[in-house]
């Protein structure tokens, strides 16, 4: 039997080795597996290259994770923020790396590594400071950038909801760089809010197939979402679920 | 001098939003740019697309409806209009790069005479830099718009002949609006297609760092 359930974030990240390239999803805190990052820091892997689009916000999520001190690198494209101290000040001091990536590229650049692809031309960065001293080429009237693929050894990613065989659905633009990440990491471990048996999510809805995925765990969120009102958490974790169907439909098909 | 008023933001972002027209598929950058979505003329459909993985995106929502989960590129809770759609950003920045964008509009240090684009990092020793988006953007949109001030607060001008801040997109700037002018960029210069009332042309070209030349 497949089951990629496993009991707690401690199982979830295990065995995540000091030097391990690891991304982790999230667009600012939408999307962070805040659960899973946490559980990275108590696990205690040091000397990691983090692939995110940001640098952490505040003292919680990826920026607890450069605080306690076990990234070596980041390769990002937007990490300085009105609250990415943590960041600003290693920066300074000179005690993290930083390979800054145009977003989109970096999209790529993940999409590629999980696609078999060993490189691809992009207009993006042309004639800038991002893209001196990489190799450009003239394609039929326009100027490209070679860029390499970037895959991890572990993905930390948050979803909606998966099932045992690790089928994901994300929450409205929470998803960002979760399908990509998945697929370009030899392990990706995901953290959901709910587990359901197979068949309950429609093949033709599933945004993530399980084949990306190799983690699956369940956390207890205490979602200000859910805390909001009365009338939403009365509607229950299901109260998501025609939303993601209808506008997942379309992109789907 | 003469005596001028020079147009307040929400001016130039109801001057902008006239040149949007029905049907289009738009991304507004941060910061300036994301005014224009306050200012898009009534009775015309427009698409708002955000890099980070929505199409049809609506206005803030109503205090005490924020979701974290729905945010824009400048990571503020907004909302999904019917009909609008959620993707990852691998296919989010194929949009852009693709050309499936009509406009983008992005804020800017300074836009040379040939629409080179420098908006990114001042290059100062010891700022940080950080990208984000803003590279697919410019190249990526179909027509790509500046918004921003004439002048620096010290008093120099945005407009250049050569950028001298790092650049961020080559020759990929159509058009520039100022709280002064609307600035066409031309194979043949910069045309300025109008200034602020009060404001001579030759006045307006000394606010210019490259030549401009009238409207045809």
């Amino acid at each position: 039997m497949i089951d990629k359930i496993v009991p707690d974030v401690g199982a979830a990240v295990a065995g995540i080795q000091d030097g391990a390239t690891v991304m982790v999803g999230g667009f600012g805190l939408a999307g962070m597996p805040s659960a899973l990052i946490e559980g990275l820091i108590a696990q205690g892997a040091r000397d990691l290259t983090i692939v995110a689009n940001n640098a952490g916000n505040g003292d919680t999520g990826l920026a607890a994770l450069l605080k306690a001190k076990r990234v070596r690198k980041v390769i990002c494209s937007f990490p300085r923020q009105s609250d990415s101290y943590v960041f600003d000040a290693l920066y300074h001091a000179g005690e993290i790396e930083l390979e800054l990536v145009p977003q989109g590229n970096l999209a790529e650049r993940i999409r590629a590594a999980g696609a078999g692809i060993g490189g691809f031309f992009t207009p993006t960065g042309f004639g800038t400071d991002l893209a001196a001293g990489k190799e450009t080429r003239h394609i039929d009237g326009r100027d490209y950038v070679l860029e390499y693929p970037i895959k991890a050894d572990f993905a930390l990613i948050k979803a909606l909801r998966a099932d045992r065989w690790g089928n994901l659905v994300y929450r409205k633009t929470a998803r960002n760089f979760g399908p990509i990440m998945a697929s370009a990491a030899r392990c990706a471990i995901v953290q959901v809010e709910e587990v359901v048996e197979l068949g309950d999510m429609d093949p033709e809805i599933i945004v993530t197939p399980g084949i990306h995925v190799q983690r699956v765990v369940k956390v207890v969120t205490l979602s200000d979402r859910d805390g909001q009102s009365g009338a939403k958490s009365e509607a229950g974790p299901d109260r998501a679920a025609p939303l993601e169907t209808d506008a997942t439909k379309r992109v789907a098909l | 001098m003469s005596s001028y008023r020079k147009w307040t933001r929400q001016e130039m972002a109801t001057r902008l939003a006239q040149d949007i027209p029905d049907g289009a598929i738009v991304n507004l950058g941060i910061g300036l740019p994301t005014l224009v979505a306050n200012h898009l003329p009534q009775g015309r459909e427009i698409i708002l697309h955000s890099e980070n993985g929505v199409l049809g995106m609506g206005p803030a929502p109503a205090e005490g409806e924020e979701d974290e989960d729905l945010i824009n590129a400048g990571k503020q809770p907004v909302t999904i209009l019917p009909g609008g759609s959620y993707f990852h950003h691998a296919d989010s920045f194929g949009m852009m790069r693709g050309g499936h964008l009509d406009f983008c509009v992005l804020g800017a240090f300074q836009v040379s005479m040939t629409g080179d684009l420098a908006n990114w990092h001042t290059g100062a020793p010891g700022a940080i830099p950080a990208v984000g988006g803003a590279m697919d953007l410019a190249i990526g949109a179909k027509k790509t718009f500046v918004m921003m001030e004439q002048l620096t607060r010290q008093n120099e001008p945005k407009i250049v002949q050569r950028c001298t801040y790092p650049l961020t997109g080559i020759g990929c700037v159509s058009r520039i609006y100022t709280d002064h002018a609307v600035v066409d960029v031309t194979p043949q210069g910069l045309v300025a297609l109008e200034w602020v009332e009060g404001l001579t042309f030759d006045e307006l070209c000394r606010l210019s760092g490259a030549p401009l030349r009238p409207p045809a």
